[in-house]
């Protein structure tokens, strides 16, 4: 199992507590370099939660999350400030309910996710002030990885557009295209197929599958929609109020009882959506 | 879609016109009488008696129910007439709102060349206008006055509408930039040259020391927190007696020199160096061409800085400030970089001030010129460089306007003074831009950078920040 010989991130004891509340309880769970990992759970189960432990929006009230780049150095996330999750240790993230820059057109909101390195090129402003080459050259190459994931999204042709003008599925594949081009290790997205009709949820997977191969990234995704998780995924961890109460690959998931308990004890509907997918 | 059919725009019209249902006059009456009902309540009070004197020197209560019935039937009808428009409006299909007409965006293509023409070549018309450069002492320092304002406005409106900061202490980098001129010229006697960078350097830094323990706050709280910041800097100008003079202010503050020449009628003065007669309106002529180069340097500035990295972080963070941090942006610093650089041009700003007034005092820099370069920005449609500027002639163009219209005294009286009526007039100015154009008289927003068509972004997808 990859996740158990070559994590890119490791969850341990992770606890997170809001007042009384506690919302992930002792959590430990593992995420494999290049694989992509499911993290399902019922509502409220807590999942959120954990993103926002991993990308430094939450500090954790208890746990260790290990983050092992290729070259062996290893990062502890809760301890990073939260702007250098996705700067340093080159984890990125969507969010549930979609947040661009919706007065900034297509392109802006991708140039926006170059921002370290373009400042770093224009010499914190200054040489950019100057209009020096060197700036100038790293603008033209973030425009050229702009363009790149344009076309992948399917998008080009809206580049000058106000972002908040899309489709709400363009919507969707634009906020992955942003957290891409930070170039990251890990990317966490947070419901990516929430409102897409089928055929979208269909391009949805085969843009994962190919950031996967062509990029290296490995994926944690929380999703509702099972087609997607069992579909796509290579690891499935199961949440349920906080705890973890299944790990494995999604044949495992699929059949353990505690899971489908889990989603027994939730709506009915909501269970019937589910074994119908699991083929139960 | 019917809509797009010929026939379309003959069934669009008739609807518009097609008179009030039974039902819409109804509701509209009801309302109405409503309104009728509350201005009765209102004007109990304040219309309906007025206190007279006797002969006897006593008070009596001056009935006055004519006036009460005339305001409620005025409201009355305004009310009916408003209500009966806004529901045939509503009946009326809504037609699609253009984001910004191209015509508009071919008019504000004119307008910067026009505008840049007109302040270049402005002492120029003054002088010919007025026939005679003496006379146009009255319109170059007019000119001088708007020029300050835009600039002060373009300085805020990093902060403002760019970063989507609401800073309303502004004045108080304006208070820095003009006390460090006055200072470091009377003490060290130091050049306007060598102050005026100082002055935006001591600014930026008073930007940033202000910025660390506020940018936490955001919305209300950063605004209402930047308000005392302002007064504070006030307070302590009149209250440091022994370094600023208290209220007295600090007078004799040297005069600005042509680059070491200084504007008089000695030997080595700018006129007989050029071989001209002296006038003194030499040095309003040079501190208009200043104030216009100052004005047109933040101008650059802002304009190249939208299209850098920390422009563009800036605009980002007024619109998401958490998919900012999601990105590995550091917020806290980009919103200090904003915060210090508008705080800078306000504080050259400030200096320019100092040395055209030769006088400075904690007067000049209260609450209301904060608020005025707000409403500057604010009215000129948050962000925009053009919008700024022609807000900026508005604001402090019309009440001079308004202390020249001479004729409003034969229709009022010899008594009637318009200048008066100034804020009354700017409030109902205000109320009106909010109705037909809230986001300012510029709507739209530029995107800073194009791949292959440029296209005006609609105001209504905007963010206008919340700190
Ligand atoms: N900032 C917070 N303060 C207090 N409680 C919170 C906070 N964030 C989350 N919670 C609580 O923690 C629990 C887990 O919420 P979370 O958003 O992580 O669930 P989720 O698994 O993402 O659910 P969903 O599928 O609905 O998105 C919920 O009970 C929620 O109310
Ligand atoms: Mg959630």
């Amino acid at each position: 199992m990859r996740w158990q010989d070559d994590p890119v991130l490791e969850v341990e004891h992770l606890k997170m507590r809001f007042g009384g509340l506690v919302a992930v309880n002792d959590l430990s769970f593992s995420v494999g370099r290049g694989d992509i990992t499911a993290l399902i759970g019922p509502n409220g189960a807590g999942k959120t939660t954990v993103f926002n432990c991993i990308t430094g929006f939450y500090r954790p009230s208890e746990g260790m999350l290990s983050l092992r780049h290729d070259d062996g150095t290893t990062l502890l996330l809760e301890r990073l400030p939260g702007h250098s999750i996705s700067w340093k240790a080159k984890v990125a993230r969507t969010f549930q309910n979609i947040r661009l820059f919706t007065g900034m057109t297509v392109l802006e909101n991708l140039l926006v996710a170059r921002h370290n390195p373009l400042m770093l090129a224009s010499g914190f402003t200054v040489f950019g002030l100057l209009g020096l080459p060197g700036f100038r050259d790293a603008e033209r190459q973030a425009v050229e990885q702009a363009k790149f994931w344009l076309e992948k999204i399917n998008l080009i042709d809206r580049a000058d557009d106000p972002a908040g003008d899309l489709p709400y599925g363009a919507q969707r594949r634009l906020e992955i295209a942003r957290a891409m081009c930070t170039d990251p290790i890990l990317l966490c997205l947070d419901e990516p197929a929430a409102g897409l009709n089928p055929r979208e949820s269909h391009e949805l997977n085969e843009l994962l599958l190919s950031i996967r191969q062509d990029h290296g990234t490995s994926i944690l995704l929380i999703e509702h929609d099972m087609s997607v998780v069992m579909g796509i995924s290579d690891h499935v961890v199961v949440l349920d109020y906080g705890t973890k109460i299944a790990d494995g690959t999604p044949e495992e998931v699929r059949n353990d009882q505690s899971v489908i308990a889990a989603y027994l004890g939730v709506e009915d509907e909501e269970v019937e959506h589910v074994e119908a997918e699991v083929g139960l | 879609m019917a809509l797009n059919t010929p026939h379309a725009p003959a069934i669009t019209a008739a609807e518009v016109t097609a008179p009030a249902t039974g039902a819409q006059i109804a509701a509209a009456l009801r309302e109405a009488g409503i309104a009728a009902l509350l201005t009765l309540g209102l004007s109990i009070p304040i219309l309906a008696f007025k206190t007279e004197q006797d002969q006897a020197n006593a008070l009596y209560l001056q009935p006055r129910w004519g006036m009460v019935a005339a305001a409620c039937a005025l409201i009355f009808a305004l009310r009916f007439a408003l209500c009966l428009r806004a529901a045939r409006r509503a009946a009326a299909p809504a037609r699609p709102k253009a984001p910004a007409s191209p015509a508009l965006q071919k008019l504000f293509g004119i307008a910067v060349p026009l505008f840049l023409g007109v302040a270049v070549t402005y002492p120029m018309l003054a002088t010919l206008a007025s026939g005679g450069l003496g006379g146009a002492r009255y319109w170059i320092d007019l000119g001088i006055l708007i020029l300050t304002y835009v600039m002060l406005g373009w300085g805020l409106n990093i902060v403002v509408g760019l970063a989507g900061l609401l800073d309303l202490g502004y004045v108080a980098f304006y208070a820095v930039g003009a006390y460090s001129y006055a200072l470091l010229s009377t003490t060290f006697g130091w050049s306007f040259w060598l102050c005026l960078p100082l002055a935006g350097i001591l600014a930026a830094f008073w930007g940033i020391i202000l910025g660390f323990p506020v940018l936490r706050l955001r919305g209300d709280y950063l605004a209402i927190v930047t308000l005392a910041f302002g007064e504070i800097i006030r307070l302590v100008l009149i209250n440091w007696v022994d370094l600023t003079n208290g209220g007295a202010g600090i007078s004799s503050i040297p005069r600005v020199t042509f680059f070491g020449v200084p504007f008089d009628s000695s030997e080595d003065g700018f006129a007989s160096l050029f071989g001209i007669p002296f006038s003194p309106m030499h040095r309003m002529v040079f501190l208009y061409y200043l104030i216009l180069v100052l004005a047109l340097i933040t101008n650059l500035v802002t304009i190249r800085l939208r299209r850098l990295p920390v422009g563009r972080a800036w605009e980002a963070l007024r619109e998401d400030e958490i998919a900012c941090r999601s990105l590995g942006i550091n917020t806290r610093n980009t919103k200090l970089t904003a915060f210090a650089i508008g705080a800078m041009f306000g504080g050259f700003a400030g200096s320019f001030f100092a040395v055209r007034q030769g006088f400075v005092s904690p007067e000049s820099f209260n609450f209301l010129e904060s608020a005025i370069i707000l409403s500057i920005v604010v009215l000129g449609g948050m962000g925009s460089q053009v919008g700024v500027a022609i807000a900026a002639v508005l604001m402090v163009g019309a009440p001079e306007l308004l202390r020249n219209l001479d004729f409003l005294k034969q229709v009022f009286g010899a008594g009637f003074d318009p200048n008066e009526y100034r804020l009354l007039i700017f409030g109902l100015a205000m109320v009106a831009m909010m109705v037909w154009r809230p986001r300012g008289l510029v709507g739209h927003r530029e995107p800073s950078i194009v791949l292959t068509e440029r296209k005006a972004i609609a105001g209504s997808l905007v963010k206008e920040g919340h700190g």
